[in-house]
């Protein structure tokens, strides 16, 4: 199935599942990931005007800002995002590169970086950026566990993000899961690529995404695969080395089954 | 009281640098060495001359000047011109102006002589000798012709050589031929000469360049709470933008001057992306600027005059807004920059735009977003090539980072392991290398080609690793003849 059929499905599912919840307004905007375990447990995918966290390990810091700018890349649709970062976190784990990001997919013309000094300052402009409803997203990339950044903090990102309508995504490296108003949580490490053949190229972004925490349905653990050219998670290939179709599969077979069928 | 003098070390010995009207009457004076004066004065108190301190404090007092015309020049080390065209009658006249001045520097502790001429030239001639003075236009001659030569203020050369020639007044001096001055000593002083005597005027090079609009709000009770200066801040915006509104301007750079009845003055500076012209935005791009002061404006016993000026500003194109939203979101997005700038700073808030160039660290340019918004969401980037996976990492340290490589199996090849950070990581998968060299019409140091590789660890982590040289060509040996080993560096992850 290709990203946007699958997406399409996500999509009417999604609706489908919004006629039927009828008064459950957290089931309105949201994005499909395209991962289509995920987007079933989310109830059609990550909810927009919310508030997602993304845990990681220090040294997974990498994969997080993948998974995280993969969550950014669906839920702007063409639309401005702020990036919100901690001097020391660039010093830990590197800036964030705009050749790299171009090369996910997303478009790094559309990306605003403040650089905070601090994980203060840093909360503060997240929180101005929430209230301005021109942009599609916020990523607030905070490095450990400030203080500053607890249960108040969490809720007034989310009174924003719900007023104003835009997405929150907080990356958290070398920080450990704890209380907060988030709607969703993951936790993000990376996973291998998926075998290749020795000639095929390999080191798509594959993540291994745990989702510790949804405020509306389970939560589980799945093996995702960054699409870089339709811009959307899906399943990992399961064997990605070129395996001959069957005839049954080949195109003008199938053509010739289907007038076959329509005839019977 | 005793008699005070400042010294400074001048040809090697300690000589007069200023002194006080006591010590002026004991027959001291200035570039006597402090051995006489002692001599002269026992009882004399001395202090070293402090240069620095002395164009500090000039400064400040020129801050401090700023209340009554923008226009304040500097003549150090301790005069000031102040250019009062059109502000006299903001302050009761000429007469009433100067007795303020002069009437406040003192109760600061300062001797203060000040005159006001047609010509600033005329007028710092006038404040050697006499204080308070009001030369109309067409008096100069009059009034500077009695003065000694030596209150031009022109070189010392020059003031002796009039005194031996027996010109003691500048008097004497106008009543010579021009040209014999000027053959004497030069067209500079001539034109020094006519300028005192008010026949003709420099400009002065004022400190600060001249706002396009000032507004400003004077307090006969000094204003100190913060509520209250927050309105009157407002009250001025309002007014400020009533004033650029006539002529179709919107302000880039806004200056907050805060003048406390002490004398200090404070200014706040804020930038903006693009021309502003609604007082709400003024006002809260101050709000965020004054909250997020290191040191927060001190009122002090309170302000008596705030200004609001417009030291840059844009004439404003007025936009068809409702049919296009893009323009407005972009608007909206503009201001939250200017927002966020005026609180943390300009240089926080970036926006990139791609080089021309195949150095990693150097493909992108991050530039201030307030300047180039525009630029950076209409810069080409080169387009990734379909159905590869990321070429590029997704984080790159500013400077790669070294690591520890044991040994790798082919000189040229990749490693098998490394080390970085104080962890082992075994590679897994390798692809590479990918060659890049450096621009050798840039660089004038050495720079060594690098040899990229790809990484996968056997967690899963993928590297961006580069070897620092080649081995043919560009690695050197040591003195002892041994091949110096290559340098490994991780320079990016990959997601």
């Amino acid at each position: 199935m290709t990203g946007a059929r699958l997406n399409t499905l996500a999509r009417l599912r999604g609706r489908i599942e919004r006629i039927e919840a009828g008064a459950d307004t957290h089931a309105l905007h949201k994005v499909a990931l395209g991962h289509a375990e995920a987007d079933a447990t989310l109830c059609g995918g990550l909810a927009r005007a919310a508030v997602h966290e993304v845990f990681a390990e220090g040294h997974q810091g990498a994969a997080a800002t993948g998974f995280i700018a993969g969550l950014a890349g669906r839920v702007t649709s063409r639309r401005p995002l702020v990036w919100v970062r901690q001097d020391f976190s660039e010093i830990e784990s590197g800036a964030l590169s705009m050749s790299g990001l171009a090369e996910l997919g997303l478009d790094p013309r559309l990306l605003v970086t403040v650089r905070a000094a601090d994980a203060d300052a840093a909360l503060r402009t997240a929180a101005d950026a929430l209230a301005c409803d021109a942009l599609g997203a916020v990523v607030l990339e905070v490095w450990g566990e400030p203080r500053q950044l607890d249960l108040v903090a969490s809720r007034k990102l989310t009174l924003a993000a719900q007023a104003s309508g835009v997405t929150a995504l907080l990356l958290r490296l070398a920080a450990t899961p704890q209380p907060s108003t988030a709607e969703t949580r993951w936790i993000v490490r990376a996973a291998h690529s998926p075998p290749s053949a020795p000639w095929h190229a390999w080191g798509a972004p594959v993540f291994d995404a745990e989702l510790v925490r949804n405020r509306h349905g389970p939560v589980g653990r799945w093996i995702m695969e960054w699409k870089c050219d339709e811009c959307l998670f899906s399943e990992p290939a399961a064997n990605s080395q070129p395996v001959a179709a069957t005839p049954a599969h080949r195109p003008h077979q199938a053509a010739a089954q289907s007038v076959f069928r329509r005839s019977a | 009281m005793h008699p005070t003098v400042v010294v400074a070390k001048q040809n090697n010995a300690l000589q007069i640098y200023a002194l006080d009207d006591f010590a002026a009457r004991s027959g001291l004076e200035i570039g006597l060495p402090l051995a006489n004066a002692r001599a002269i004065c026992p009882e004399l108190t001395v202090f070293d001359a402090d240069p620095v301190a002395d164009a500090r404090t000039l400064g400040d007092i020129a801050d401090w000047c700023d209340r009554f015309t923008p226009l304040v020049a500097l003549d150090p080390p301790h005069g000031l011109y102040l250019d009062i065209t059109g502000c006299a009658h903001l302050f009761g006249g000429e007469r009433a102006l100067l007795q303020t001045l002069c009437g406040a520097l003192t109760r600061r502790g300062f001797v203060v002589s000040a005159d006001i001429a047609g010509t600033s030239i005329c007028a710092r001639t006038m404040t050697r000798h006499v204080s308070g003075k009001i030369i109309a236009d067409g008096e100069e001659a009059g009034a500077v012709g009695p003065l000694p030569v030596s209150a031009l203020g022109a070189d010392v050369a020059i003031t002796s050589g009039l005194r031996r020639a027996g010109l003691k007044t500048i008097g004497d001096v106008d009543a010579r031929a021009r040209h014999e001055i000027t053959a004497r000593f030069g067209a500079n002083f001539t034109t020094l000469l006519e300028h005192a005597l008010g026949q003709g005027d420099a400009p002065i090079s004022p400190r600060k360049p001249l706002p396009d609009y000032i507004v400003e709000k004077r307090f006969p009770e000094p204003v100190a709470t913060d509520t209250v200066i927050a309105m009157n801040l407002s009250a001025l915006a309002g007014m400020l933008v009533t004033a650029m509104d006539k002529q179709g301007k919107g302000a880039r750079r806004l200056e907050a001057s805060f003048f406390r009845t002490d004398g200090a003055v404070r200014n706040i500076t804020v930038d903006t992306g693009r021309p502003v012209t609604r007082p709400e935005v003024i006002d809260r791009l101050f709000r965020e600027r004054l909250d997020a002061l290191n040191d927060p404006l001190d009122p002090g016993f309170g302000f008596d005059l705030i200004r609001l000026s417009a030291s840059r500003t844009e004439i404003v194109v007025q936009q068809q807004r409702d049919l296009d939203a893009n323009v407005h979101d972009n608007d909206e997005l503009a201001a939250l920059i200017d927002r966020i700038a005026a609180r943390i700073g300009g240089k926080r808030v970036v926006v990139h735009l791609p080089q021309d160039t195949h150095i990693p660290e150097r493909a992108v340019l991050a530039v201030s977003a307030q300047h180039h918004l525009a630029a950076a969401t209409e810069a080409a980037w080169p387009d990734r090539i379909a159905s590869e996976p990321p070429l590029r990492p997704l984080r790159l340290f500013e400077r790669p980072e070294p690591i520890n490589v044991p040994f790798a199996s082919v000189p040229d090849g990749p490693p098998h392991q490394f080390t970085w950070r104080r962890v082992t990581h075994a590679v897994v998968r390798v692809e590479g290398p990918e060659r890049i060299a450096m621009e050798w019409w840039k660089q004038n140091g050495e720079a060594l080609t690098r040899d990229y590789f790809r990484i996968e660890d056997a967690e899963g982590l993928r590297f961006w690793i580069f070897r620092d040289g080649l081995y043919e060509g560009e690695l050197r040996s040591d003195e002892e003849g041994e091949p110096v080993l290559p340098k490994w560096f991780v320079h990016g992850l990959f997601a």
